[in-house]
């Protein structure tokens, strides 16, 4: 099992390595740098040269990736943003922990609403219910993302006015008071009820075939003959062979759902990782954007990594000698 | 009579030599989708509705001036749906409908070209590592495992932001290198069971080139598979394609598409009252999507014959 996880640890190496070079090297083609926007017509371009010449970027291109690096890893320097005029760090710091909230109320959602439902599907299959989550699962599969976030922000936030149509947290409110906490959630929910209904897809039709599959499998065939209750074989024995698919997309999940937080986020308005990425392309802020990139792609790493750990803890036979 | 037993005689082998004939014959998977359709009702109005959504479209688009339907008028802007404007005009007075029919153009185009790119990517790939395994396999799927731990959205908006004089063209591009993964996978591993079976060695035996196996051997019997992740694939890469020109980082703006329809809905007092704006690229977006997806599952049912209808 360890095994498993170490050599898993030592493939990402590279690939974050190579990751890292992809977001340097786009970092390099952006046109212009830090200093450009210093200079005006009255600057002495000198001043701007040495300005450079401290800073690094006139050495070879290596030796700039080598400094990079080591100031991430040091100091966990990414820069500073020049719109915002405070450290990458702190000002992605700010919005990482509202992503994170709204991921994790998202999968909690989502959970709620697949898991049952695939059971069901699966339990009851060919009923009326059955017929009903296909459907909803094609549309949801068939669905656009940023299609959806509209309409239902015009039908929630602007018609019924159920849910806020921007913001993350309401204005005035003091910070660490329960009041606090309950506006963010109300703030969240909207998107969070978005995203996930459109992410149960998988979940849902995996857990239904697996469940459907699972129904003529010799041991709950057993556990019936042996007198185990209906209800008890499902929650017990079926529920849990059908758990390793989930376990599996689980990885895949946090991936779809970092990328998906660039349209929700921009759409509803919500200050997080990726209403911040789109702002900062905007404002042609690199020092962000590559920041952001470069977590974003470590976070879908770990993401596949810690699918693949779950499935080797779940199914014995997947970990490799 | 005797002219009737003849006659009963050559009808009744007449029969036999058809029955005969139709249990050599294996139908083309062409008559098995067509059985399918006839079958699945809804399945032929999505064909339908799409069909005529892509014929206007494109017809549409082809008799539409597009340097007059992009002419600013600002005497015009943001007028609600009249007579001379079906669907409205937007904040430089065009005409909503008519920026409808070009960006619905494009979209279908680029979902389209980048389908295109990704499947044959796909398929060469995919041929060449399931059917020599070993280190060339290894290899390239460690490739494609990266690429898909990237996050694709993230490094196409930037690349978007990045290149000089960008175009339609390198958003193609680009969108290719980042989505040719799926498929490759999807081949490669029909590619690999379809290597174990018998006619594959029998082929190998006889001498047959290892380019001929893959081409007239092992493509034919993949091709429903195909077929089928190619139609899903174009709904899923309009969706992208969309989705990118929405945030604003798709086609350049010089080629409008729905998506950049659609993001007028961020124009402040669109939501809540200038709905023609955005609405009907957004339901043009959702109806295609739908009928593409279900005609998708509809010849993904036909490929597979314990799920037919028909």
């Amino acid at each position: 099992m360890w095994k498993t996880v170490l050599r898993r640890f030592l493939v990402m190496i590279p690939q974050l390595f190579i990751l890292s070079i992809i977001v340097f090297a786009l970092g390099k083609m952006m046109p212009g740098d830090p200093f450009t926007g210093l200079i005006t017509p009255n600057i002495d371009p000198s001043a701007i040269e040495r300005l450079r010449e401290e800073a690094g970027l006139n050495d070879p291109i290596p030796v700039q990736y080598k400094n990079w690096m080591v100031r991430i890893f040091r100091d966990g320097d990414f820069g500073k943003s020049y719109t915002y005029k405070m450290p990458v760090t702190s000002l992605i710091g700010e919005r990482a922990a509202n992503t994170l909230w709204l991921s994790l109320l998202t999968l909690i959602i989502m959970y709620l609403i697949a898991v049952p439902m695939g059971i069901y599907a699966g339990r009851y299959q060919n009923s009326r219910f059955d017929k009903a989550v296909i459907v909803y699962n094609f549309i949801s599969f068939a669905v656009p993302l940023f299609v959806f976030a509209l309409i239902v922000l015009l039908i929630f936030g602007y018609r019924l006015g159920w849910c806020p149509t921007t913001g993350s947290v309401e204005l005035g409110i003091e910070k660490g008071t329960l009041a606090y906490a309950l506006s963010k959630l109300h703030y969240m929910i909207a998107p969070a009820i978005t995203a996930a209904v459109l992410r149960t897809t998988y979940t849902v039709q995996y857990l239904r075939n697996e469940v459907i599959d699972a129904k003529n499998q010799d041991y709950v065939k057993t556990a019936r003959s042996k007198g185990v209750p209906v209800n008890k074989i499902y929650s017990h024995h079926i529920f849990r062979n059908s758990l390793l698919p989930i376990a599996a997309f689980f990885g895949f999940q946090i991936t779809g759902l970092l990328s998906g937080s660039v349209f929700i986020e921009t759409i509803f308005g919500y200050s997080g990782m990726g209403e911040l990425f789109i702002s900062s392309i905007c404002s042609r802020d690199y020092s962000v954007i590559n920041a952001l990139v470069l977590l974003f792609g470590f976070l879908t790493l770990v993401g596949s990594l810690l699918s693949d750990i779950i499935m080797s803890a779940v199914d014995p036979r997947i970990r490799i000698e | 009579m005797s002219d009737k037993n003849i006659d009963v005689k050559a009808v009744a082998s007449e029969i036999d030599e058809k029955a005969l004939k139709e249990a050599n014959e294996v139908t083309s998977f062409w008559e098995i989708i067509k059985r399918e359709f006839k079958a699945d009702k809804t399945a032929t109005v999505c064909l339908i509705l799409l069909i005529i959504i892509f014929a206007t479209v494109i017809i549409g688009s082809l008799i539409l001036d597009q340097k007059a339907v992009m002419k600013i008028n600002l005497r015009n802007k943001y007028l609600p749906p009249s007579k001379d404007f079906i669907l409205g005009t937007d904040i430089g007075g065009r005409s909503i409908a008519a920026q409808l029919l070009i960006g619905g153009r494009n979209s279908i185009l680029i979902g389209f070209a980048v389908t295109m790119f990704t499947s044959i990517i796909g398929i060469m790939v995919g041929l060449i590592t399931g059917f020599y395994g070993g280190k060339v396999d290894n290899g390239i799927m460690r490739i494609a495992d990266f690429v898909s731990v990237l996050p694709a959205t993230l490094l196409i908006i930037t690349f978007v932001v990045v290149i000089p004089q960008y175009t339609m063209w390198h958003f193609i591009f680009i969108m290719t290198i980042f989505y040719w993964v799926g498929f490759t996978r999807l081949v490669r591993s029909k590619a690999l069971s379809e290597n174990r079976k018998d006619y594959v060695n029998a082929s190998r035996i006889m001498g047959t080139s290892d380019l001929k196996i893959m081409l007239t051997g092992i493509l034919p019997n993949i091709s429903s598979i195909i077929i089928v992740d190619l139609i899903l694939s174009f709904a899923g890469n309009i969706g992208i394609e969309t989705g990118l020109s929405f945030l604003g980082f798709g086609l350049p703006p010089s080629t409008p598409s729905l998506g950049t329809l659609v993001s007028y809905a961020r124009t402040p007092g669109a939501m809540s009252d200038m709905l023609w704006l955005w609405l009907p690229a957004s339901l043009l977006i959702l109806v295609m999507m739908l009928c593409i997806n279900y005609v998708g599952q509809a010849v993904r049912r036909a490929s597979d014959a314990k799920q037919r209808l028909g």
